[in-house]
């Protein structure tokens, strides 16, 4: 019964930690890093292809205009600047101190600029 | 708080480094050096990295336009050399915290197949620098 007890607190505890900005943070975080890994082989063998084969690469580039194509890689660059974003607030966290009242506005300015950055690329060119 | 208190998270030891096992927690802390050290490599690269995207699409994306761009200045191979090298640290120790955290995958056998992705990366990501720079 006092096992059962623990569970419960635990996972009232658990879920209370899910709520909180920061685990959010920590989610966004490890979702855009497990992206990024995906993409990164296939980001070096197009880009591979330049000088061997431009043609090839050229119509790889073409079809990345297409709509659907286009918000895809504007989720991939988000990704990055998030994943950027949350990597710079956790090396001030871990390196340079950690103050309870600045994260939630650390955790705002690194969603705000990710965000920013996206939408540049999106109606950029 | 101590080096090994922190190799113990995000880099995917917090289950497998019993007390005391000296190899394990000097791992862990070289994990977490290298991590946090080709993190900040990456917070530079990728900035900009990001820059260069923006001006790239805004100046004509096509294979010419990229092969020209690297051979502009040799700095942008060597950049890019250094972005490969850090990426292929960061990311697999990255995968190795996920897969271990939240899929319960670790030991000798998976270390090997995240050995084997650092170097599809580090031998991918030099090759694509090699071929739009040569």
């Amino acid at each position: 019964m006092r096992n059962h007890e623990a569970f419960m607190r635990m996972r009232q505890n658990d879920f209370r930690a899910r709520g909180h900005a920061a685990w959010w943070a920590f989610l966004v975080h490890r979702i855009s890093g497990f992206v990024l890994a995906l993409f990164l082989p296939v980001h070096f063998f197009v880009l591979s292809q330049a000088l061997s084969r431009p043609a090839q690469l050229n119509d790889f580039l073409a079809w990345t205009r297409a709509p659907g194509v286009k918000l895809a890689e504007t989720l991939l660059v988000l990704a990055l600047a998030m994943h950027l974003a949350g990597g710079v607030r956790l090396l001030l966290v871990e390196f340079v101190g950690w103050r309870a009242e600045w994260q939630k506005t650390a955790l705002a300015l690194a969603g705000a600029a990710a965000l920013a950055y996206a939408l540049l690329f999106a109606l950029n060119g | 708080m101590s080096g090994a208190r922190f190799a113990a998270s995000g880099t995917g030891d917090s289950a497998v480094t019993p007390p005391g096992a000296q190899t394990g927690v000097r791992a862990a802390a070289w994990r977490f050096v290298l991590q946090r050290a080709s993190a900040a490599v990456l917070a530079v690269c990728v900035v900009v990295h990001l820059a260069s995207i923006v001006y790239a699409v805004r100046s004509g994306l096509s294979a010419e336009a990229i092969v020209a761009r690297m051979h502009a200045n040799p700095a942008w191979p060597a950049f890019y050399a250094i972005f490969v090298v850090a990426v292929a640290i960061h990311a697999p120790l990255g995968l190795r915290a996920i897969a271990d955290e939240w899929l319960g995958l670790r030991g000798f056998v998976f270390d090997a197949v995240l050995a084997l992705f650092a170097l599809v990366l580090l031998g991918g990501g030099l090759y694509a620098v090699g071929a739009l720079a040569g």
